[in-house]
């Protein structure tokens, strides 16, 4: 027993926009039969604004009810606004779907993608779904990736491998995958953690965390190749140093300083740094 | 809007006798069986008929043999388990790949401690394979674990043909049979079968939920799943829950009495409603439609559509039916017993299980065939595989 929301029920009892367009100018799939539900959303498109949608749906209550209401939520809409809309706006219109069937309104959300992924390169259809398939494969029951993973976190804020599983069924069959899942959303968490503590360094615990970088990160590599490196001064986000030893005068040295220790500090504390050498 | 329920594998409506069995033992007949007093024994007695009432209800040859539980799964675990803890020198168990998830969960937790476990698989029919069910049985395994009857597509299984399988093979191998899904649809003898053990669960034959029995012959010994106290000569602790017996055993009486009544009228009815679906519906396939089912059970795909709609619509007009899709459940996979038949992906997903009971009538089964072709061609048109649609209209006009 669902707890569908009135709004949900509505749109499944009386799914709005059901069939297909002649000459669409844009047409998006997502799902399959196999996996139990499947959806291709039809659009027209005049001057940049959708004019007309339809759907066809094979799938449960709130798969309808999903393709339903994104039919209506986009005809009239530019198609950069329609560009905008994410799963979470989808089930936000239906005033909520229950957990496990959040996966409803990623793959409408899927389909929308496909069909303007379409619409703009409507001469390069192949090439752009030879790039969809070459996407890494995370969820092979369900022919999830780990963009489409790495994206129902990030609109909904997922944290467990249940919530993935819910929004994207990756994981809820043979749940061989749900490791590799556990490492996205570690990988997602640890990346989104280390850019939220980059912005939010005060100038001086900058400077000391690229003095702590420079002494423990860099110098030790540098000085396994005879050479070293000193800071001089930091100035916003230039940062000065001193090539020494082997380093200094080395033909390569330019390369060390690009590639490995401006890479290294701008990976670590801020993306915009400058690493200057100085005499 | 009236409603018509053909859930009936699910669970089933308290016969209107069985709760008035029951209503003395909540009011005035509450005393513990165990106690010494005269006032304890009208409760002790009622447990004591019980008993007898469901010895005999699967034709077992002792009362002492009865043991009440509070459910199936309780019986199940208890019958599996115990047998395991008396036989610690064998690891090996055989079982069916389409067992109710009760079973099968236990087994797969079973497997993570050490035993290793065979899944004997089924047919197209949903029948089991018994030439595998034989190589399977060897000096180590303590127990073969079948259903007696599928819950989702009826079928029976050869309950007497595989318990004389099992004892030519290994003579100590015991035999646990899982009777929830035919209690009270068919006759049962545990004697005739071969079965060391039996499970039934009370709420699927007009029981109330929350009671039922294991038989375990007295050649076969257990040990109990819940310790304590002396109830049930040992094998189950825990005060005698007095009125639920005595409703079961009440259902029992009147499963048995209308017995010959499921096997012509239910399945009259099951009958129709089959058909009547088959020839009014183009996309539309019996999962099994062998005769060796359960009177009150079919299971028809719906192609190229999805269950739990279905089952929504359906339930818009009061009418109760159930699914084999992913949907329904929340599990994200179909049905295990439909993927094990091999049923085309075509139509997994759109099977619905219809289960009727005594309680069912004409009437009902008339408006179900009059309203659900509207339904279907009302969730067919939604659907993206119109020309496949097309193509098997053809090919079945």
């Amino acid at each position: 027993m669902w707890d569908y929301s009135e709004k949900v029920m509505d749109h499944y009892r009386n799914p709005r926009n059901v069939g297909k367009i002649d000459n669409a100018d844009a047409i998006g799939e997502a799902g399959s039969l196999a996996c139990g539900d499947s959806l291709k959303i039809y659009l027209k498109i005049e001057n940049g604004i959708v004019t007309d949608a339809k759907f066809q749906t094979f799938g449960c209550g709130s798969a309808v009810a999903s393709s339903s209401i994104l039919t209506e939520m986009i005809i009239g809409k530019t198609v950069e606004e329609v560009k905008k809309i994410t799963n979470k706006d989808i089930a936000d219109q239906l005033g909520g779907l229950p957990p496990e069937k959040m996966h409803c309104s990623v793959m409408g959300y899927e389909a929308l993608e496909d069909a303007l992924g379409n619409y703009d390169n409507l001469t390069d259809l192949d090439e752009l779904r030879n790039e969809k398939t070459a996407e890494k494969i995370v969820c092979t029951c369900f022919n999830v990736t780990e963009n489409m993973i790495w994206d129902a976190i990030k609109q909904n804020g997922l944290r467990t491998v249940e919530d993935i599983t819910n929004y994207t069924k990756a994981g809820g069959a043979c749940g061989k995958c749900k490791g590799l899942i556990q490492d996205i959303i570690d990988t997602y968490y640890k990346k989104e953690e280390s850019e939220a503590q980059k912005s939010t360094l005060s100038p001086a615990q900058k400077i000391l965390k690229i003095n702590n970088i420079i002494e423990t990160q860099i110098s030790p590599e540098l000085r396994k190749d005879g050479g070293d490196i000193t800071l001089v001064d930091i100035d916003g986000n230039k940062v000065l140093v001193k090539l020494r030893g082997k380093c200094s005068g080395c033909k390569n040295s330019h390369l060390t300083l690009k590639a490995f220790v401006e890479s290294t500090l701008r990976e670590t504390v801020d993306k915009n740094i400058d690493v200057i050498e100085v005499a | 809007m009236s409603l018509i329920y053909l859930d009936n594998n699910a669970t089933t409506k308290v016969a209107p006798e069985v709760l008035e069995a029951m209503m003395p033992y909540f009011k005035e007949e509450y005393a513990n069986p165990s106690s010494i007093y005269e006032f304890a024994k009208n409760s002790n007695h009622a447990v004591r008929d019980a008993r007898g009432v469901i010895k005999d209800f699967i034709n077992a040859g002792n009362e002492k043999e009865i043991i009440f539980t509070s459910c199936g799964s309780e019986s199940a675990n208890t019958a599996i388990q115990g047998v395991l803890n008396m036989n610690k020198n064998k690891r090996h168990i055989i079982t069916t790949k389409v067992e109710h998830p009760c079973v099968l969960n236990l087994y797969q937790t079973l497997e993570k401690q050490g035993y290793k476990v065979d899944y004997i698989g089924v047919n197209s029919n949903g029948e089991l394979d018994l030439a595998q069910l034989e190589e399977a049985i060897n000096y180590d395994t303590a127990l073969v674990s079948v259903m007696y009857a599928n819950n989702e597509t009826g079928v029976i299984f050869p309950i007497e043909k595989i318990s004389e399988i099992i004892k030519s093979k290994n003579k100590e191998t015991k035999f646990f049979v899982d009777a929830v899904q035919v209690a009270g649809k068919i006759p049962i003898d545990v004697q005739a079968a071969g079965i060391d053990l039996l499970g039934i669960s009370g709420h699927k034959f007009h029981a109330p939920k929350g009671v039922g029995a294991l038989y375990v012959n007295s050649k076969t010994l257990i040990t109990p799943l819940i310790i304590g106290g002396h109830q049930e000569r040992g094998k189950r602790a825990g005060t005698e829950n007095v009125p639920y017996i005595v409703g079961m055993a009440k259902a029992a009486e009147l499963a048995s009495d209308s017995l010959k009544y499921e096997l012509s009228e239910v399945k009259r009815l099951r009958d129709k409603l089959e058909s009547g679906i088959l020839k009014k519906v183009f996309n539309a396939r019996v999962n099994t439609a062998i005769s060796n089912r359960v009177p009150n059970t079919t299971n028809i795909g719906f192609e190229y559509i999805e269950g739990e709609l279905i089952l929504l619509h359906l339930s818009d007009l009061g009418i109760c039916a159930s699914s084999g899709s992913a949907c329904t459940s929340g599990s994200l996979e179909p049905s295990h017993v439909l993927r094990a038949m091999n049923v085309p992906f075509t139509a997994i997903h759109g099977s619905i299980r219809w289960s009727l009971s005594r309680y069912t009538t004409e009437k009902e089964i008339d408006y179900v065939l009059d309203v659900l072709p509207g339904i279907i061609n009302k969730i067919t048109a939604l659907s993206p595989y119109q020309d496949e649609l097309e193509n098997l209209k053809k090919l079945r006009s």
